[in-house]
């Protein structure tokens, strides 16, 4: 009975001479072997090399400034509450005279913390934050870590620098896309 | 001769037939079915007198008048001071033009009210958040630039953003009827109404807090929480001190093992019955001085209880009514005694009586 007809026909049959000698077989998969010699590598060396990951890969976080260099948290606590692994935590403080150049509203965070045990980079801090103020960085991972006070990580290392600013191609895949069928290059993000 | 028992009037309120007394509100009648069918509400407020009729966005539709004269009423009605009548018809999420009204009010509520929403201290527990949430537009079409006022310190205890203000008197009505001499109130007219003091006079009363708790906005908020922490990141307790000024029933707001915010309790439709005073509000911030009942009851639903593990406690129906049917009353008549040698002769008699018993019953 024939079930599909996709059954092969199978031969007990005898290996003639060549094939028994294998030395042909062998010489064919030396070829396939030798042919990869003069290919393209796959493989990168890692750390000294690196791969681009694409503008929306989610690596470490940055808390943006503007333009004018105010940081644009304001410690509303959206990110914290939408963290599902609640590495993030903050105090709030009042915007002091004077710090009008420091601070973009009125509220700014003190202290910003994420811890990065805790942390899965799912971006839902970066989909919450009503000020467009933290982002996963599509460039850098979190550094490995080996000593216990290197997990939590402050302001200190979260805050934007403005001598290197965080640029990015695109800031959804959507734009991305577009973006590479324009040839764009990156733009910091100036709108609010 | 007329009857005095009293005669309850029939309305029927989306679909759904309830009688009530004459002189109740549809809102009054509306929120007796419970918060799924009552239209919301931004300046009515049932415990102060004299509220409502201001915000526009309990509007509904009456589709009959009364039983006399069932014609419908051409506009929509405010629910919040429109008294029943026998046999009134009133539509209100089940009628189109009323859901597209409430989003056009929720428009001109959010006309000059700034968008603002990470920075306020009201944020969560805000009415007009919730209002626009559920009642709203995604968008804004406002493109024009937002009224601003000058800022005023109105005392160290309230921080008043007049931005916020959607001028719904509440804080008015409160300072009349709750206080002995209100020093606050509206001054302007139109566009520049605010509330304000005259010539910045401190508000010093004893109840003069309370305003924060009625504000449906983050006009009036607690200056000694100003920027502490979100709403959702506190945890709510239910907590009662002697207080000789007010009943001392409060909610105190816990981030950690530090009280730091105290609010009266707010019922379902956030409105507070019993206010506190200043005394308990601004200054009574160590647990020690507070006697804790339980939990405050919130809402799964509300981001209060975002990122918090327990079940919002609801105790099954059917222990509670076996352990009312099965209640039996304990006679309480003995004398209760202290004394430890009447205690001891009591005893001995006691066990004289079960010896025997126990003997009898072997015998």
């Amino acid at each position: 009975m024939q079930l599909t007809n996709r059954s092969k026909q199978v031969s007990n049959k005898q290996m003639t001479f060549a094939e028994r000698i294998y030395l042909p077989a062998i010489a064919t998969g030396l070829g396939i072997t030798i042919k990869h010699f003069f290919q393209k590598k796959v493989t990168l060396q890692y750390p000294d090399v690196k791969i681009n990951l694409g503008p929306v890969f989610r690596g470490r976080h940055v808390l943006k400034r503007d333009d004018q260099g105010r940081e644009r948290c304001t410690a509303c606590g959206l990110c914290a509450v939408a963290c599902p692994a609640e590495a993030i935590s903050m105090v709030a403080a009042e915007r002091q005279k004077g710090e009008e150049t420091l601070y973009r509203e009125e509220k700014y965070a003190a202290v910003y913390e994420i811890n990065m045990l805790r942390c899965i980079f799912c971006g839902l801090c970066e989909e919450a934050c009503p000020k467009q103020a933290i982002y996963l960085r599509h460039d850098e991972f979190v550094p490995v870590f080996t000593e216990r006070d290197q997990v939590i990580w402050g302001k200190d290392l979260l805050a934007e620098n403005m001598n290197n600013r965080y640029l990015r191609k695109a800031w959804t895949k959507e734009e991305a896309r577009e973006q590479d069928i324009k040839g764009v290059e990156a733009q910091p993000r100036t709108q609010l | 001769m007329e009857t005095t028992a009293p005669q309850l009037f029939k309305i029927t309120f989306d679909g759904i037939e309830i009688e009530v007394p004459p002189g109740t509100t549809i809102m009054q009648a509306a929120r007796q079915l419970g918060p799924k069918y009552a239209p919301p509400a931004m300046c009515y407020y049932e415990p102060l007198k004299g509220t409502g009729g201001k915000c526009r966005a309990c509007l509904v539709k009456v589709t009959a008048g009364s039983a006399k004269d069932p014609r419908p009423m051409p506009k929509l009605i405010p629910s919040c001071i429109t008294t029943v009548q026998d046999g009134m018809e009133v539509e209100n999420t089940t009628n189109e033009s009323v859901l597209e009204a409430r989003k056009g009010i929720v428009e001109f509520l959010l006309i000059n009210h700034p968008l603002d929403c990470p920075v306020c201290d009201q944020a969560g527990e805000c009415h007009l958040q919730d209002f626009a949430f559920e009642h709203g537009r995604v968008t804004t079409r406002y493109e024009e630039e937002r009224r601003t006022f000058e800022k005023h310190d109105i005392g160290p205890y309230v921080q008043l953003h007049m931005t916020r203000c959607i001028l719904c008197y509440r804080c008015v009505f409160t300072a009349d009827q709750i206080t002995n001499k209100r020093v606050h109130g509206v001054l302007n007219r139109g566009d520049h109404a605010e509330i304000s003091t005259y010539i910045e006079k401190a508000i010093d009363n004893d109840f003069s807090g309370n305003v924060i708790d009625v504000c449906p906005v983050g006009a009036l908020t607690d200056k000694t929480y100003r920027f502490k922490n979100r709403v959702w990141f506190t945890k709510p307790v239910e907590a009662h001190c002697d207080c000789e000024k007010c009943s001392g029933k409060v909610t105190l707001w816990y981030r950690g093992d530090e009280v730091i915010r105290v609010t009266a309790r707010k019922n379902e439709w956030g409105e507070v019955k019993e206010f506190i005073c200043n005394t308990c509000r601004f200054e009574r911030k160590k647990t020690s001085e507070w006697t804790i009942e339980e939990p405050t009851k919130i809402s799964r639903h509300s981001v209060i209880m975002a990122n918090k593990y327990r079940a919002d406690l609801k105790k099954p129906d059917f222990g509670l009514k076996v352990a009312a049917a099965q209640y039996k009353e304990i006679d309480d008549s003995r004398p209760y005694l202290t004394d430890n040698n009447t205690i001891r002769e009591l005893s001995k008699e006691n066990n004289a009586k079960a010896n025997q018993r126990s003997l009898a019953e072997n015998n």
